[in-house]
């Protein structure tokens, strides 16, 4: 669903990625862990056009939905506009499939998006990214600021959405063990490059890796 | 009494037109950041336009029509030159709008000739309150009112609406989120050209229009839309029909000479008494 070949980004005379290389498959759901600065947010923006590639190539197959990090919410706009404005894309602009999957969502429709915690925030962006109907989708730093409760919540519902209807996804995250935890394999981006790859539990193995992101070993 | 009426309601009309400009500036400034100093421009097209297709003996309605649709078509290649180019910072969209409305001049004065026009717009008079009122006056009041009715409701109720105000709210959301923003930018200068052309088309039989017109039209209409932060459309009419009003009554009871500058000088003190209510000046897109 998504294929990352050989990429370089730079911004100016700094080289933010340099040669990476990435795969999700259909219905698979990928980790992409590293440092602050590693690139992570770079790779997604490019998928997502907002970032043009110095050389290589980045493919989506399928509708392609991305959560930006920092929630990034229209703030002036009503919860729904902020929704409806997620199908820009696609005809059906009908909210209700998304309140079916966070049903929170709608006692919240009316409010400015704006005024909102930065949980239900969060709930909105993921909302408004499935407005899309997306074949995958890219969640950006899902837990950064937010309490654990929250983002288990929120990451029980697209491991939901993964599982039941097969939608791809490739969650980006500074917390590598809770990525580890749902997804199957992961990337680990370091300066720009992709340092290693392989299976979550066997990444969760690596002393390494457990070293650096995991804070210590950690049962798989 | 009947004077001071009379001198408000003058003023209201000439704000409106003040108000439509500031309009224009918003509609771009909010969806691309670029104050675009062709807006006063657009209106002088609008304005000349009108009386070019008058004196050709276009019908009153379709000739103005007319005049505004190619002020819009103005506005569209003004938006071309300005932001056609993906990434252009918007301080260097600033100068080529600021190139535009100069190159303009020439083009107007091939065009147009340098004598100022002016269209006879509705005639007659009528009474308000017992008060004698330019039939004009009250045309002018009336579709600026149903302009900014329309523009609130578009920008409030529509979709495309919506999608330019998340434009402006957050322009890396919209572009993650699937809308065109290079697009919508465009359309906010069409949008530009429509608000300035209208102004033209009011304001010609209120003060005759040459090619340099857009001198006064673009300072009111900047300090009018300065006061909502560039950002808020209604704020920009209030801000408008304020300058307008005021100007009217100085030109009125005090010296016509002044008129400008006693109004810019108020609306200086309303802005600092505005900044001084909230400490925090914090940017913020609302209708």
């Amino acid at each position: 669903m998504i294929t990352v070949e050989e990429l370089v980004v730079r911004y100016g005379s700094a080289t933010a990625l340099d040669g990476v290389d990435l795969e999700v498959g259909a219905g698979e759901m990928v980790a992409l862990v590293g440092p602050n600065g590693a690139g992570k947010s770079t790779l997604v923006d490019t998928l997502s056009g907002v970032v043009r590639p110095a050389s290589g190539r980045v493919s989506t197959e399928g509708r392609f939905a991305h959560v930006p990090e920092g929630r990034q919410l229209f703030g002036d706009l009503s919860v729904e506009d902020n929704l409806r404005l997620g199908a820009w894309k696609v005809r059906d602009r009908d909210p209700r499939h998304v309140y079916g999957v966070l049903p929170d969502l709608e006692g919240l429709r009316g409010r400015r998006a704006g005024a909102l915690s930065g949980g239900q925030q969060q709930m909105v962006a993921v909302g408004r990214a499935l407005m899309a109907r997306p074949d995958v989708l890219a969640v950006d730093e899902l837990s950064l600021g937010l309490a654990p409760k929250i983002v288990d919540d929120l990451v029980r519902h697209l491991v939901r959405l993964n599982r039941e209807e097969g939608m791809a996804v490739l969650l980006i995250e500074q917390n590598a063990r809770l990525a580890f935890e749902v997804c199957s394999r992961a990337y680990v981006l370091e300066a720009g490059r992709v340092v290693t790859a392989g299976a979550c539990d066997e990444l969760a193995r690596g002393s390494a890796v457990a070293r650096a992101y995991l804070g210590g070993g950690v049962a798989p | 009494m009947i004077a001071l009426l009379a001198h408000i309601v003058s003023g209201l009309a000439i704000g409106c037109g003040f108000a439509l400009v500031g309009s224009g500036l918003v509609a771009v400034y909010r969806v691309t950041g670029v104050v675009n100093f062709a807006q006063g421009m657009f209106a002088v097209v609008g304005g000349l336009c009108a009386s070019a297709f008058l004196g050709a003996g276009i019908w009153h309605g379709a000739a103005e029509l007319l005049a505004v649709a190619v002020a819009a078509a103005v506005g569209a290649v003004t938006g071309l030159l300005a932001l056609g180019r993906p990434g252009t910072a918007p301080m260097t969209a600033l100068i080529v709008t600021l190139a535009v409305g100069f190159l303009a001049y020439a083009v107007l004065v091939a065009v147009f000739g340098d004598t100022p026009r002016s269209t006879p717009g509705l005639p007659g008079m009528t009474s308000l309150l017992g008060v004698p009122v330019r039939r004009h006056h009250l045309l002018v009041i009336g579709v600026t009112a149903v302009v900014f009715l329309a523009l609130w409701l578009f920008l409030t109720r529509t979709y495309l609406g919506k999608a330019l105000t998340a434009c402006a709210s957050n322009p890396y959301a919209a572009r993650v989120t699937g809308i065109p923003v290079a697009r919508m930018a465009q359309f906010a200068f069409v949008l530009a050209g429509v608000l300035g052309g209208v102004a033209g088309v009011l304001v010609a039989p209120l003060r005759p229009m040459s090619f340099d017109s857009d001198v006064t039209l673009i300072v009111h209409g900047f300090a009018a839309a300065v006061l909502g932060g560039l950002t808020r459309p209604m704020v920009a009419l209030a801000g408008g029909v304020l300058l307008g009003v005021v100007e009217a009554l100085v030109a009125g009871y005090g010296n016509a000479a002044y008129q400008t500058t006693v109004a810019l000088v108020v609306m200086l003190a309303v802005m600092i008494w505005h900044a001084a209510r909230r400490p925090s000046l914090h940017q913020e897109v609302t209708v």
